[in-house]
């Protein structure tokens, strides 16, 4: 008798443990130990991974009458099983995805055994959604890889197998399913496992678990097979229900717990409020607050149910210290005399979430544990091909690429290396103008010269060197489209400063792409570099003293905003030469507009690369209503207000 | 009882228990929330998963109470029982209870006997928009869990929503570890649900275990019911309109869900403890939802009411 025939019938994989019935209280006392395993599932899109999950909630109970009478009517008409069962329909959730007959997104299922809760991260297998893989793989104890017995290790295969291992999940089961369609050939199945073991070895995955199943006839999902006598080890589920746990093992390490929130209900009052993502603490341990560095003792591990004795990994706490010590959210409490380490340069691995691609230079936030800070991204120093693993040149990031990049922050953060404690070592990059999550990364290690390289303090500092000068340093910024008139307005207010008595520099275009820059081009990522140049150069001038202007099309908010921020407050006024595009093209002094439409240049600003105009320019010029002498005088005015 | 989540893990460092490591989620979701958001909310609609929700909310800031008030998206035909519980519940909390009545469903006299869907729509999805911006909440705590139903699966714990409210399932942000990037646009809203994770049975261990209160209506007792298009409602108020020939009748009725008194359907029972309720849940073969009278439409109705705003 096939399976699946049990299924439409009476019900006898229904069966409720006897002592829910027999002695609730014993039974709700056994079910408050239950442990929490959260995995994954990695498959291509036929490898039958919905199967499998549908198996696993309808073996364990999980699926009520309702749902099973509206999953037999679904698969009479949408079904792939001519018109017996198809469990994947149990799992495809939203309406689109289901017309589709593929899962595009990350979903999360739930069953329990006695021993266990699950969850389960089901992650389509499709080749564009790494992104999506990633994002299940970073909240999983353990990995279920799913190979079809037909077809053996795959493309698909390895690209899962490099994921699961750069997302450094320890536990890895190899299911080699639909082993009914190879007549549950022990040959076969050692065959594959043999192909994957060496693919294991080259990707450094110390171990992994294989177990032959088929998850549509429930061979070893829940029972030992009686088709394969010859396997010898645990079912997927029995194996599940022992593997170890993330939590469980991250408890054995130094105590670390970043700050969230800082619980200050009265004056009496002030607790420090986590989840502990390491280590162990309890009442008088010694404690150091990073980057600060501060050391104190911990005084109570206050909760709603009373003091607690000891608090571990896991576990959301709100802790309060012996002394007056500073800490805010952002901050990491870590054991005294095992803290971990500050840095503000590193080497990362980045997965690329987002269409829009990496630009290296320009500024992202970083979030890692629960501090948010400014971050720049170099190019990478190789892309991998997931397929391949070969180290290949880049000079960016495109979606659902991964890379190795040095990253640096505008300030020192505490941190560990991704492969000791994901904790304090996986972050995430968001663009600072869309706010979308654009990348998750990993720490490798800080690099030296970040814990080296010191600030030279200097004697006649920036204000000393505009004092003599009888100015106040700034940087006036001017922005828009080409042929907007940035150049003749800065050079008319520079000439008027000159006439002052002030002392000015103007940076643009022709002294800089000629010299500091001429290894650039006109590409995004090459226009942010550009601009992040030009910004240090400026600041360089302002910290002498100097009046910089500057004349750039620094077509990006995101760049003019970096330059601000690398100044003092005050002292960046920028300066939007509002000129229509119409105008401007009209006017097309160089002849570059031209040159654009008919497509000899390419990326050219306001045709086929976009202009992003300023929001909160401290000056905007419109060249359509002043001449270009009454726009200078408008800038003068407000510089010398 | 007198064991509680949290000192379970007393004396040895055990591993924690699936309800502990649940808990400990919310929390510091809960606590990522008010780290970030200018003005959060929690939505508060009387049922289990809401006690629940609130329960955590206390424990996540104590000492504190929890740093926000709590917002009933009310249609006026709910139990009498569930307001009790809901003025009694904020008093205890310390916290501030916002109740919103949609002023046009007020004006219109929308109830369940005479609008059908129109019901839902004005009093909840419409009402919700209104008090988010009548209030300038940017932040709103949710009680769905991601097992009630097929779409829920793939929402985000963090789910983001246009300056009108609506819903993109093709724009959500992926979640990694526990960053949640909770950066917005301005008049842009984020939905949380910090009870993302739990399924049925561990919001009722956890009720169980910690002692929530909860409405007295989950549990069976005599009351007032008329059998009508297969579903059993409760006599709740003199609003009910009696069809020809319904009577009354008292039967020994319980409620796994509760919404509006005339939608929502009993089950005879009698499991008058939470220990009987949880029994009877684990081996009764219907899901949860059957009861509510909105999702019988289509298989995929509650998704669309997603998209337009109702939670």
């Amino acid at each position: 008798m096939k399976a699946d025939s049990n299924i439409a019938g009476k019900d006898p994989v229904y069966v409720a443990d006897a002592l829910i019935a027999e002695d609730i209280d014993a039974y709700l006392e056994k079910h408050q130990h239950k442990t929490m395993l959260r995995f994954i599932t990695c498959g291509s899109v036929d490898d039958g991974k919905s199967t499998l999950i549908g198996r696993l909630l309808y073996d364990s109970k999980m699926i009520f009458e309702d749902q099973l009478a509206s999953l037999e009517a679904d698969s009479k008409v949408s079904g792939t099983q001519g018109g017996e069962i198809d469990f994947a329909l149990l799992v495809d959730g939203l309406a689109a995805e289901r017309e589709q007959g593929i899962t595009i997104d990350v979903a999360y299922r739930f069953f329990a055994t006695d021993k266990r809760k699950f969850i389960v991260a089901d992650t389509p297998g499709h080749e564009q959604y790494t992104r999506n893989m990633v994002t299940g793989a970073s909240t999983a104890d353990l990995a279920v890889i799913l190979i079809d017995a037909r077809q053996g290790v795959l493309t698909q295969t390895r690209r899962h197998s490099y994921l699961v291992n750069l997302l450094g999940i320890k536990n890895v089961v190899l299911a080699v399913n639909k082993m009914d369609l190879v007549d549950y050939s022990a040959e076969r199945f050692y065959e594959i496992v043999s192909d994957y073991s060496h693919f294991a070895k080259q990707i450094g995955m110390d171990s992994f678990l294989p177990i032959p199943i088929s998850g549509l006839k429930g061979d070893n999902i829940v029972e030992k097979s009686p088709n394969m006598a010859w396997y010898q080890g645990p079912t997927l589920l029995a194996h599940l229900e022992e593997a170890p746990l993330n939590d469980a093992v991250m408890q054995d390490y130094a105590f670390r717990m970043p700050v969230q929130w800082v619980n200050r209900p009265n004056l009496d009052f002030r607790g420090f409020a986590g989840q502990i993502g390491a280590g162990q603490v309890r009442p008088g341990e010694a404690i150091r607050v990073l980057p600060s560095g501060k050391t104190t003792r911990v005084k109570s591990i206050v909760s709603f149910d009373g003091n607690l004795d000891q608090a571990v990994a896991g576990q959301s706490v709100t802790l309060t210290f012996e002394d007056e010590v500073d800490c805010s959210r952002g901050d990491v409490i870590v054991q005294a005399d095992e803290p971990c380490e500050v840095a503000d340069q590193f080497e990362a691995t980045l997965v690329w979430m987002t269409d829009a691609e990496m630009l290296p230079g320009r500024p992202y936030l970083l979030k890692l544990g629960t501090q948010t800070v400014t971050a720049t991204v170099t190019e990478p120093k190789y892309e991998v091909n997931v397929n391949t693993l070969e180290h290949l040149a880049s000079k960016t990031l495109g979606l659902n690429a991964i890379g190795v990049v040095n990253i640096s922050t505008d300030r020192p953060i505490p941190f560990e290396a991704y492969a000791t404690n994901p904790d304090l070592g996986g972050f995430i990059l968001i663009d600072r103008m869309s706010n979308a999550t654009v990348a998750a990364g990993m720490i490798h290690f800080a690099l030296r010269r970040s814990q080296n390289v010191h600030w030279q303090a200097v004697d006649i500092d920036r204000d000393a060197h505009a004092a003599l000068k009888n100015q106040k340093a700034r940087v006036v910024w001017f922005t828009g489209l080409s042929g907007s008139g940035k150049s003749t307005i800065a050079n008319i207010v520079e000439k008027k400063l000159h006439a002052m008595g002030k002392h000015t520099f103007l940076l643009d275009g022709d002294n800089v792409r000629h010299g500091l820059n001429r290894d650039l081009g006109f590409t995004d990522a090459d226009r942010v570099e550009n601009i992040r140049r030009v910004g240090e150069v400026a600041r360089l001038m302002t910290d002498a003293g100097l009046i910089v202007l500057t004349a750039f099309i620094s077509p990006f908010r995101s760049e003019r905003r970096m330059v601000r921020e690398l100044m003092a407050e005050g002292e960046f006024v920028e300066v939007y030469v509002n000129t229509p595009l119409e105008v401007a093209e009209q006017r097309d002094v160089k002849g570059l507009y031209r040159k654009a439409r008919s497509g000899q240049l390419k990326n050219f600003t306001g045709i086929d690369s976009p202009y992003e105009e300023p929001e909160l320019a401290e000056v905007v010029v419109s060249t359509v209503d002043l001449s270009p002498e009454e726009a200078a005088e408008k800038v003068l005015e407000y510089i010398l207000r | 009882m007198t064991t509680n989540v949290a000192s379970q893990t007393g004396l040895s460092a055990a591993t924690l228990t699936h309800l502990q490591r649940l808990e400990a989620e919310s929390i510091h979701i809960m606590r990522e929330v008010v780290a970030a958001a200018e003005n959060p909310v929690m939505l508060y609609s009387v049922g289990k998963d809401s006690a629940c929700m609130l329960h955590l909310a206390k424990k996540a800031f104590y000492p504190a109470p929890p740093p926000f008030p709590l917002l009933h998206v009310d249609t006026t035909w709910k139990f009498r029982a569930m307001y009790e519980l809901r003025d009694r519940a904020a008093e205890q909390a310390g916290m501030k209870l916002l109740v919103h009545h949609n002023p046009e469903a007020v004006e219109k006299g929308i109830n369940p006997f005479d609008h059908g869907s129109l019901h839902t729509d004005m009093w909840k999805t419409d009402g919700l928009k209104q008090a988010l911006t009548k209030y300038n909440f940017d932040v709103a705590f949710g009680g769905a869990r991601r097992d009630e139903e097929k779409s829920r699966a793939k929402e985000r714990i963090f789910s983001f929503r246009s300056a009108n409210h609506h819903w993109n399932p093709k724009d959500q942000r992926p979640e990694l570890w526990k960053l949640y990037n909770t950066r917005k646009a301005k008049g842009e809203s984020i939905r949380v649900f910090p009870l993302s994770n739990w399924t049925e049975l561990d919001i009722w261990q956890y009720i169980h275990l910690e002692n929530i209160d909860i409405v007295p209506l989950y549990f069976s007792e005599p009351r007032p019911v008329v059998e009508r298009d297969g579903l059993l409602i409760m006599v709740d108020d003199e609003r009910f309109r009696l069809r020809d020939g319904e009577q009354p009748v008292m039967k020994s009725v319980r409620f796994r869900t509760l919404g509006c008194y005339p939608l929502t359907g009993a089950v005879e029972s009698e499991a008058r403890t939470l220990p009987e309720v949880i029994q009877e849940m684990l081996l009764t073969t219907t899901s949860e939802r059957q009861g509510r009278a909105i999702d019988h439409d289509q298989s995929a109705s509650m998704e669309k009411k997603k998209q337009e705003g109702y939670f």
